[in-house]
């Protein structure tokens, strides 16, 4: 953004001045008196096309620190509306996340609560057997017991495993979402400073109005994009004909390349 | 196929030395934990090329798993180091990432990539792309 620079010229201006303020004193000791008034208001003139100038110049410089606040874009497609969209992808993720664990631990939570009341009971029972407390028929049950509990725990902590296994993966969010955060705390505290700016070349004109602009708004600032491949952090919107939908159509191109 | 890939699990070697690298620890931990459930234990971790460059320099290392958007050195600039390192240029590198543009996944096939995993992803497509790298790497 071009900044406001009151002192350029000041050097035309000022040798501008010194021309005519040599000349009027040349008049004046000629004794050429209207004509060195006449000079007087050439330099008043000088005088007034500067400050016209400087004014234009500060100007321009608001109208381009409103530009590139582009307040006219806020709206659909604007950087403040795919800013609203990256933190409802922030929210759906977390969410999802966190009911994918709460399910897996709802699932898991009646296993260990099984395997944990049967080895109890199973270890009372065994006591008993030690203390050769247990009738014949009391200790055939146990046995079999035993032998339902050992087969069924194996398979239950199996499950277990696995749970807590799908727990640990559905807190990959935390890395996906953290990106799309740190995106849009960066879009805010840019927008931020350009309203700062604003705000210090508003105080500058703030008595200036009415001023056209139509040749500025001629010349529209276009957004280049980047053409080295950068880092552009999760894709929101995998509708799209450059992003890929899923691994499988990662595949697919990889093996389009030969791999 | 489903044979194959459990002969080659057998001759994958378990002690194999990862680095794993990622800005989030919570990831890394993730992709620690699913190559520790494929038996790989021998893993260390970095935070972004930055750190990772170095250990690969010194470390012996036998796979890398990498991030691509990390702040100091990204996962692509880190795989093109290891190209152009005459004693890394063959390490076998998978890239788990968010990065789903086409043209990013070209850039990174075109800078040597040997694996791409786009986030989220399951472990069974985890084990699979491993699985291929070193078949591909051995075969």
């Amino acid at each position: 953004m071009a900044g406001i620079n009151l002192d350029t010229d000041s050097s035309n201006v000022g040798s501008e001045i010194r021309t005519l303020a040599e000349n009027m004193i040349q008049q004046l000791e000629r004794g050429n008196l209207g004509q060195a008034v006449a000079l007087v208001n050439d330099l008043n003139e000088v005088r007034d096309r500067t400050l016209y100038n400087e004014i234009g110049r500060l100007t321009r410089a608001l109208h381009e620190a409103i530009k590139n606040l582009r307040v006219d874009s806020v709206g659909a497609a604007s950087e403040i509306d795919n800013a609203t969209d990256k933190l409802t992808y922030v929210i759906e993720m977390t969410d999802k996340s966190a009911n994918r664990t709460l399910d897996l631990a709802d699932a898991g939570m009646p296993l260990a609560t099984d395997i944990h009341e049967r080895s109890t009971q199973l270890s009372g029972q065994w006591k008993k057997f030690l203390n050769k407390e247990l009738k014949p028929e009391e200790f055939r049950s146990l046995t079999k017991d035993i032998n339902q509990f050992l087969i069924d725990s194996a398979q239950q902590s199996r499950q277990l495993q696995g749970q807590l296994s799908d727990i640990v993966l559905a807190q990959d969010f935390q890395d996906l979402t953290g990106q799309v955060i740190h995106k849009v705390a960066a879009l805010v505290t840019d927008v931020e400073s350009r309203l700062v700016q604003l705000v210090a070349m508003a105080g500058k004109v703030d008595s200036i109005t009415g001023i056209s602009h139509a040749d500025l708004e001629a010349e529209k600032a276009e957004q280049e994009e980047a053409p080295n491949i950068t880092a552009e952090g999760p894709q929101i919107d995998k509708s799209s004909d450059d992003v890929v939908a899923s691994q499988d159509d990662v595949d697919d191109l990889l093996s389009s390349l030969g791999f | 196929m489903e044979d194959k890939s459990r002969l080659l699990e057998v001759a994958l070697d378990k002690n194999m030395k990862i680095l794993v690298v990622d800005d989030f620890s919570t990831m890394r931990r993730i992709v620690k934990n699913l190559l520790r459930d494929l038996g790989f234990t021998n893993t260390q971790e970095a935070d972004d090329g930055l750190t990772a460059l170095p250990m690969l320099q010194n470390g012996d290392f036998d796979f890398l798993v990498t991030d691509w958007n990390m702040p100091g050195m990204t996962g692509l600039d880190l795989l093109k180091k290891v190209r152009a390192d005459d004693r890394l240029k063959n390490l076998p590198v998978l890239m788990v990432t968010a990065e789903a543009k086409r043209d990013q996944i070209v850039a990174a096939a075109q800078a040597g990539v040997n694996g791409y995993v786009v986030k989220p992803f399951t472990a069974a497509v985890l084990k699979e792309k491993i699985d291929k790298i070193f078949e591909r790497v051995e075969g």
